[in-house]
């Protein structure tokens, strides 16, 4: 997979160097959120577009990430670093252990399962008022730091996020091509046929749901200390939805896709200030756009789109 | 090699199979035969620990299988190849192979039997290498057959089971199919256990046959023999219709 490292290291170079053609401020802000984002849609799609699992309840994870990275830097004295791969455990543990029941069950009854767990976790984060701060948040949360090196405007934090994200990009491509990758599409095409070349179907689901998990409670903790504060509504249902839809609009699939997906929904919602809270439809009418349209996502859309525009020379697709 | 004693599936109520035995020696090619339902594809199904068996004997080798999951069964030599194929369509040729050969990747020092063993399927189906880098959806009806059949191979199995490989197939692919079968028994000396509805060209193959109706083995006996059996004739190979029809 030669050209797949070549594809990452062009994305890296890309990324880093972004901050230095752009100016300092809103823009930087937004990207990191576009990080944030590309994190916990690539966590998404491992389970979705991979194994072919869905989940309604991602944002459960993040925030069990955030609160769990928030409460443990304004409550107790640890190291938020410590506490960032403490809580990524934690929250891969308590998804790999409620993964056994939940994903027994397939379709629309796996959807409405997930989506329980969200509202759960949402609720939780609500009525715990002593320990979250309920419906008012939890403010004076730090940023990380190494050292003496505080991580306290928009450019640290953007290298900070997006060196987490390239890590967890390259991770996932890693994956995808290896056997459990493979194992992951072949559930997904034929549980049966998986099964009958020996692949484990009910622990592989749960192991990627747990890995989902985990790399969205990161996103979650790097989200609090960017933030400084969290409240309950950054976690609850429509952000589940959202997910789903930089999944789907950037490609099922495909990793760039989660990132391509990211980008577009996370710059959409600044662009689509004037429509206010109708918003939401916007993102509805994509959704159901791009099903009908580009039923690949914009990764596969747009090359597809392209060579209709321009037919390549020599073929006649 | 395989022995199944008093074998019982049930899908909720519905009792399966009742009471079935039967068994395979090695190097042995043995067909299941029998009408729509009669509980072909529960049988290696239950094999496959794809559902699980209610009660009776699964003996492979003279090692219980029973109550094991699918994984171990596989481990153990038992591999299946579906009905209706199955092949991961949005997969490659190769991934497909690669994935027949999933259990085998865990074991160190494999990667170079594995690399051997793909080059062997694609020696035996010449097809499948041309369309190694091609998705495995795009390809017809008997490749897929083929692929499905190499996939299952990758395993290493000592036990084949074969989920009527000739459906949905143009005759001429069907014989090359049944080709298949019998070189896989002669060059490579794969114990087979196969499942057709198109019971005269499995029992033209086979050494030995079973006849199953509504989750009974109703008549079991050498295939030739079978081949002359006045009721197998009637009920399954579309003899003595026209005595019938004039009746």
């Amino acid at each position: 997979m030669k050209s797949d490292k070549l594809k990452f290291l062009l994305f890296a170079v890309v990324v880093l160097a972004i901050p230095l053609f752009i100016p300092k401020g809103y823009l930087t802000n937004v990207l990191i959120f576009v990080g944030i984002n590309s994190m916990l849609a690539l966590g998404l799609n491992l389970l979705l577009g991979y194994a072919g699992q869905i989940s309604l309840g991602q944002a459960a994870f993040f925030g069990l990430g955030a609160y769990g990275s928030g409460v443990l830097n304004t409550q107790y004295v640890i190291n938020p670093w410590l506490a960032m791969a403490l809580v990524a455990v934690g929250v891969a543990a308590f998804a790999f252990a409620i993964g056994f029941p939940v994903l027994r069950l397939k379709g629309h009854y796996l959807a409405m399962a997930t989506l329980g767990v969200g509202v759960i976790a949402y609720i939780s984060f609500n009525e715990t008022v002593d320990l979250t701060g309920g419906p008012s948040g939890l403010s004076g949360i730090e940023n990380l730091s190494i050292g003496s090196f505080v991580f306290d405007s928009d450019i640290k934090n953007y290298y900070l996020v997006w060196s987490f994200a390239l890590v967890s990009i390259l991770l996932a491509m890693n994956m995808v091509n290896s056997r459990f990758g493979r194992g992951l599409r072949a559930i997904h095409d034929s549980e049966v046929a998986a099964r009958v070349m020996g692949v484990n179907a009910r622990l592989m689901k749960v192991q990627v749901f747990a890995l989902s998990a985990f790399i969205s409670a990161i996103a979650g903790s790097l989200y609090c200390h960017v933030m400084t504060f969290i409240s309950p509504t950054s976690f609850s249902f429509p952000v589940s939805i959202e997910l789903l839809t930089m999944v789907v609009i950037g490609g099922l699939g495909s990793v760039f896709g989660s990132v391509l997906g990211a980008l577009l929904l996370t710059l959409l919602p600044e662009m689509l200030r004037a429509f206010q809270d109708m918003d939401i439809i916007v993102y509805g009418l994509l959704l159901i756009s791009m099903t009908i349209y580009l039923p690949g996502g914009l990764v596969r859309g747009i090359p597809a789109l392209f060579r209709k525009i321009v037919p390549a020379r020599g073929s006649h697709a | 090699m395989l022995k199944i004693k008093n074998l019982n599936t049930y899908y909720g109520k519905v009792h399966a199979l009742k009471n079935v035995s039967l068994h395979l020696s090695k190097g042995e090619i043995v067909t299941l035969i029998g009408a729509n339902g009669a509980g072909k594809t529960t049988l290696l199904n239950s094999l496959s620990a794809i559902i699980p068996a209610a009660s009776g004997e699964l003996l492979l080798e003279g090692k219980s299988i029973a109550g094991l999951p699918a994984d171990r069964v596989v481990s153990l030599g038992l591999s299946q190849v579906p009905e209706g194929r199955q092949v991961f369509n949005p997969l490659t040729v190769e991934e497909n192979l690669e994935l027949g050969a999933y259990l085998r990747y865990r074991a160190r020092g494999q990667q170079g039997a594995i690399k051997e063993d793909l080059q062997r399927m694609f020696a035996m189906f010449p097809r499948l290498e041309e369309r190694r880098r091609q998705a495995a959806g795009t390809l017809s009806g008997g490749e897929q057959q083929m692929l499905a059949i190499g996939r299952a191979l990758m395993a290493r199995p000592k036990l084949l089971l074969l989920d009527e490989p000739s459906m949905g197939l143009a005759p001429l692919v069907v014989q090359d199919i049944f080709k298949v079968i019998q070189r896989l028994r002669s060059e490579e000396g794969t114990t087979i256990l196969l499942v057709e509805q198109n019971a005269r060209a499995a029992l033209k193959v086979a050494d030995r046959g079973y006849v199953l109706e509504t989750g009974k083995v109703i008549l079991e006996g050498v295939a030739s023999e079978l081949l002359e059996n006045k009721d197998v004739q009637r009920a399954y190979l579309g003899r003595d219709k026209k005595e019938i029809w004039e009746r």
